[in-house]
This record gives C-alpha cells, structure tokens and sequence, in this order.
C-alpha cells in the first residue's frame, strides 16, 4: 500500500466511528431488548401498586391490624402473606408458605422506611412507610430462607431478620387447614 | 497557572484530607462486621458509615471537580481568572458545611447515612451542613459558566476548547441535578427538623432524591472523563482522536444521566410500573456516551502506541508508555469500568435487579465504579498538576505504587463483595450472624474482602505522604501543563457543539417528561404523610 497516497484524514476517523456507533446503537438495542423480555417472559414487575395506607392508624383495624398479619389461604387455595415490617422486627418474624402455589405478600411499615428480600429468591421489595408493597411470587421446593430487612432503618437494623418456611404443599394442608392464619407455630 | 495555583492546590489538599478521614472509617467498617472481628455497638458502625458515606459522595468529589474545573478553566483558556474571592469564598462555604454537617454526625445527632431517607431525621444541623456545602459549590457553577460565556463572547465563532466545554459541562450537571436533594431538604426535611410540620412523604422524598441520585454519579464520574480525553492522548504521546466526539459525549452525559434516577427505586412501591420502565430504557441510553468515550481513547491510544514503534493488531498496547502515571492509572480505570460497568447492566435491568437489589451486590458496584475506576483518575489529576501547581516532582515509583495498591485493594474489596450480594447479604448492617447455616457460606469472602480495605488505607497514607513530601523539597521550574490536541482540530462549530443552551432545554423537557408525573402523583396521593422519627436527640 505504499504507492497509495495518504487517504483524506476525516473520511478514516468518519468511517471507523460510523461503524462503532453502528455497534453502539446494537448494544444498546441488545441490553433493552433482553430487559423486555425477561421482564414479559417472566412477568418480573417490580412493586408499582402505588397504593397508600396510612401508616398512623393502620394498626388499629383493617388489613394490617395483628390478627390479620400472617399467611392466609384463600379459598381458591392460593396464598396472601401479610406482614408489617417496623423498627426492628418483621411480625410475624416467621412466615409459613406452601410449595407450588401463588403467593401475594403484602407488607407494609407502620414507622420508617424498610425493606426485604427472601435470600435464593428474586423476591425483593423496598418497605415505604405510607404505602403498600405487593409483591406476587412462588415457590418451588420446600426449604427454609432468611428474610431480612435490607434498608437501614436507624440503629438495630442489623438485628431484622425474619425467616420464610417452605413447606410441601400437602405438608402444608395437613398442618395448617384448620387456621385462620397459618403460623411457624403451627 | 494563571494566578490560580494557590486556589487548585487547596481544594487538593481539603479533598485528600477529606479521603484521608473517610478511607480508614470504610476499612474498619468492613473489618468489623466481618468473622474477623466481634460485635461492635451498632451505633458507632452507623456513625462510621453516615461519616463515610457523606464525605465521600458530597465533598471529596466536589471538591476535585471544583479545583480541576479551576485548572482546566486556567490553562485551556489561558487568560487570567475573574472572581477569584468568590472562588475562595466557595471553598470556605462547601468546608464550613462539609464540618457542620460531620461534626453533628460525631456527636450522634445525625446517624442517618448519607442517604438520609425520611422519615428518619437528623439533626437540622446536618442538613444545613450539607445545604451549605451544595450552596458552596454553587458558586464554582456560577464561575464555570461565567468563565466559559465571557470567553466566548471575546471569540466570537471560535470553538471553546474542549476542555473548558466539558468542564462546564459538568457544571451545568451538578447544578441541575443538586436541585432534587435541595428541595428534599429545603421543602419536606427542614420544616419536620426545625419542628414546624410534623408528617412528612416518604415517598416523595425518595423520588426527589432519585433525581439527584443518578446525576451526582455522573457528576463525579466527570472529571475522569475530562482527564481521558484532554490529558491522556497527550501524556501517552499521542493525539486525540476526535474533538467532536469529546463534546457528543459529554452532552449526552449532560442531558442523559439525569431523567433516570427511578432506576434506583425499581423496587419501591409509590412509583408505577410504566415510569420505572421508561428511566430503565434511558439508563441503555447512558452507556452511549461511555461506549464513545471508551472508542475515542482506545483509538487515540492507538495513535500514541503507533507512534511509538507498537506494530500488529495488538503490538501498539504494549509500546504505550506505562510507566507514567496518567496511562497506568488510565489502563486500570478503564479494566474497571468494565468490570463494574458489567455489574451496572445488572443493576439496571429492570427484572434482574430483584436478584440483587439493596444487596452488597449494590455497594460493591458503586465502590468499584466510583472508589476504583473514577478516584484513581483523580489520584491520576493531582500527579499531573501537582508539579505545576507547587513546582515539585514526585517520585515515579512511588506514584505508580499507590495506584497498583489502590487497584489492588479496591478488586480485593468489591470482588468477593459481589458474591456475597448474589448470596443475598443486605447491606448497611454492623453485624451479620455467620454460625448462621444460612450465612455461613458468606463469611470466608466478608473476611476476605475486609483485608483490601486495609490495603486502601495504605495506598491513602502513600498519596498524602507523597504529596505532604513533595512540599520539603526546593521548587523548580517545571514544563507547563498542555492538553491534547485533537487530531482535527475543529475551526468552526455548529452552535450546538459550542453551547450549551438547546441541549439545556432539552434537560428540562426530559425533567418534565420522565418526572413530572411521578412527582405529582407523590405529591398528590393522599394519607401518604408520616410522622418524622428522630435519629438520635434533636
């Protein structure tokens, strides 16, 4: 290529960044394209009810006063876990959930702000004071996770943790059918 | 450098000074929460990382980006500086607060975090502090742009040099993206702290917050970005590839990493489905201006390692000159940048963060991105400046040794940090129960990873006693500082390229766009306010 004179300086740095911004928009068409459909495919929508509760009174009745807090079994035998998640325990801080059933956990804090994940899972939700968290899951084997809070929610923050216990769904039944809200007691 | 050495050479020293106090809280942070260590009172933990975390996210940072953004401002337009007072001023501001707000800390009245999400409330003495700081560094913005329009109207139709574009650039970033943790403190926090109002909106604090969240990240990744295109072509021996990248890139960084701070709250239940999903796609859009960046600075590193005799599609890597400290510094960053920038793709998108959202999967990310890959570069910045802001050189060695150590220290740190976050470790505890069979398997990485924060504090105790030597030796005259000149260099420019006015526009419409809704549904939810819940004494 010696006899060939030196080509136009612009026409090389033009071509060469044509081609990496060619490259540029297929990645990130690439990333969003992956993030659509894993988002679709396995229906992996984060907490976005925006449902408020207030955060003051929700103690004294409705669907976060104690006795309503736990796992229920509704009657098309799918799960709803309530929880309330406040300064520095989880109630109830073990939670009983079958194996292979929908389950709904709705949590909510009556203080500040919280959070929690149930380790081997992708189940993971902040815990704003004023709203309700909703998060649909479901689980396949039995066995036993750790919950804990994962924002910092002041001093005593690390001692929040709460444990999430699988158990076969006809272990579940015999255990638990005649509960209004089934319990690690139980 | 213009009459402004003095002025550069403190805000160094105040940022150093700043990492000196942060980098030993991290390391005994990681020590004491990991096996290695019994249990500590948490609240001394909490302090430690409210300390750490609100000097290293709102005064180290900004105040490199403020002494570089003078130097820049000073050598690339290389005329004298105006407003020299009120650049003093500025830095006794953002230190006045930065004290404030640490001292208040100190005494327990603030245990918080720098992340300060309501209701829990500090101290109004802490947000004050960190008012003041932003209020400070306000005023850098204001010179930034003053510097950079009055040298335009003095050159008419010519290109302002790409350094002093970026820098300003920069400006405009931090200012626009400080008015969300402003209002946070201004309009919701402040009221509840001094006691007027007694309720405050979680979660149009959060949202507020988001805005400011995405933007500082950016704003402290700037002065790297600067560094790689206006003093590594040069430092390498080479040219910059192209100038008009430069400026493409850094207007996206403008305009792009704003209108997506939702990303950060995927998982919070006051935002909708729709608009996490819209500031997930423009977070995709904020790695075009990285993937430019990384294009523009491997090609003019090509230049330079041609240049240089380097043959072969490869050759030309190993005749770049590694032995200085700008390229070595560089070649680490960017590895990485890419490794973290990997961890980011996870982050971001929008199903997979569940895996690991609030996991030390986060804090190990953001500590290589930001403590690895960008706080080497301003290691990198102050050896460069260093000789022409003091007329002292510093030994080569040496400087190469603390940032092999701090490369080092800091994959020793966020590697196995990773892990631990995919095994579901949340973070920000003081302490984690590792005869727990369930976390068992955690604790030979917590331990692990707890060694590099030592080797960070050494490679922090190298830097400042580097830099605290070099004032014992007699002055010399040394070369001045140059900036890369671009392989063509541009004689005229499309106003777009050299002005920042439509592409401002286009921030504000992408503000309303993407958090205008979000923002007046927070605030119009009803029954959403709480009660404030004291951190601490008031």
């Amino acid at each position: 290529m010696a006899e060939a004179g030196p080509q136009r300086l612009p026409s090389v740095t033009e071509g060469s960044e044509r081609r990496w911004a060619r490259a540029v928009a297929a990645i990130v068409a690439l990333v969003v394209a992956v993030m659509i459909y894993s988002g679709l495919h396995w229906t992996a929508v984060a907490p976005s009810r925006v449902e408020a509760i207030d955060a003051g009174t929700l103690h004294l009745g409705g669907e976060f006063m104690e006795a309503n807090l736990g796992t229920d079994v509704l009657p098309d035998r799918s799960v709803v876990v309530r929880v309330l998640a406040q300064q520095y325990t989880f109630v109830p801080r073990c939670i009983v959930v079958p194996t292979g059933t929908p389950v709904t956990f709705r949590v909510t804090s009556p203080d500040v702000v919280h959070g929690f994940l149930i380790a081997g899972t992708n189940v993971n939700s902040m815990v704003v004071p004023g709203y309700v968290a909703e998060v649909r899951t479901r689980f396949d084997a039995p066995g036993e996770h750790v919950m804990p809070c994962h924002e910092y929610c002041s001093v005593g923050h690390e001692g929040m943790w709460a444990r999430v216990r699988v158990l076969d769904r006809a272990d579940f039944d015999r255990l638990h059918a005649n509960q209004a809200r089934a319990s690690c007691a139980g | 450098m213009q009459g402004s050495s003095k002025l550069v050479l403190a805000h160094f020293w105040a940022a150093f000074a700043a990492l000196a106090l942060a980098i030993p809280l991290g390391a005994w942070q990681m020590l004491v929460r990991s096996p290695l260590h019994r249990w500590v009172d948490p609240e001394r933990y909490y302090i430690a990382v409210t300390a750490h975390g609100s000097t290293l996210a709102y005064v180290f940072p900004t105040l490199v980006a403020m002494g570089f953004g003078y130097a820049v401002c000073a050598v690339s337009l290389g005329r004298p500086m105006h407003g020299l007072r009120l650049a003093w001023a500025s830095l006794w501001l953002v230190l006045a607060g930065a004290a404030t707000a640490l001292l208040t800390v100190a005494a327990g009245k603030a245990t918080v975090l720098y992340t300060f999400y309501p209701p829990l409330l500090a101290s109004a003495w802490y947000y004050l502090g960190i008012l003041t700081a932003i209020g400070g560094s306000w005023i850098w913005v204001g010179l930034m742009v003053s510097h950079f329009r009055r040298w335009k109207r003095d050159h008419p139709g010519l290109p302002v040099p790409l350094a002093m574009f970026a820098t300003t650039a920069a400006a405009l970033l931090w200012a626009w993206t400080s008015l969300g943790v402003g209002s946070e403190i201004v309009f919701l926090i402040l009221p509840n702290a001094f006691g007027w109002r007694d309720s405050i909106d979680p979660g149009l604090a959060r949202v507020l917050f988001s805005w400011t969240l995405h933007g500082i990240v950016y704003f402290w990744l700037m002065p790297a970005y600067i560094a790689f295109y206006v003093l590594l072509p040069q430092a390498a021996g080479g040219r910059l590839y192209s100038d008009r990248m430069g400026r493409i890139a850094f207007l996206q960084l403008l305009v792009f990493s704003m209108p997506i701070g939702l990303h950060h709250l995927f998982t919070d239940p006051q935002v909708g489905a729709g608009f996490k999903f819209l500031h997930a796609v423009f977070t995709g859009m904020v790695a075009v201006p990285t993937l430019l960046t990384i294009f523009t600075i491997c090609a003019s590193l090509e230049i330079a390692g041609r240049l240089r005799g380097g043959r072969g599609l490869f050759g030309w890597v190993a005749a770049l000159p590694w032995d200085r400290p700008l390229v070595l510094a560089s070649g680490l960053s960017l590895l990485m940048l890419g490794l973290g920038g990997a961890g980011g793709l996870i982050n971001m998108s929008y199903a997979m963060n569940a895996t690991v959202h609030n996991t030390q999967f986060v804090t190990a990310h953001f500590h290589l991105i930001f403590g690895g890959a960008v706080v080497i570069m301003y290691f990198a910045i102050a050896y460069e400046l260093w000789p022409r802001l003091t007329g002292r050189t510093l030994p080569p060695a040496l400087m190469r040794l603390q940032l092999w150590t701090w490369f080092a220290g800091m994959l020793v740190v966020t590697l196995p940090w990773h892990v631990v976050g995919i095994m579901g470790q949340p973070r920000r505890m003081s302490f984690y129960d590792y005869s727990d069979p369930a976390l068992a398997p955690q604790a030979i990485w917590v331990a692990l990873s707890a060694i590099g924060g030592f080797v960070l504090v050494f490679s922090t105790l190298l830097l400042v006693g580097l830099l605290l030597a070099s004032h014992a030796r007699a002055a010399s005259v040394q070369p001045p500082l140059l900036f890369s000149l671009s392989l063509d260099p541009p004689r005229r420019l499309p106003a777009s390229l050299n002005g920042f006015g439509v592409w401002m526009l286009l921030v504000a419409a992408l503000t309303v766009t993407n958090y205008g809704f979000p923002l007046a549904q927070a605030l119009s939810v009803p029954r959403s306010g709480v009660a404030p819940s004291p951190a601490g004494p008031r």
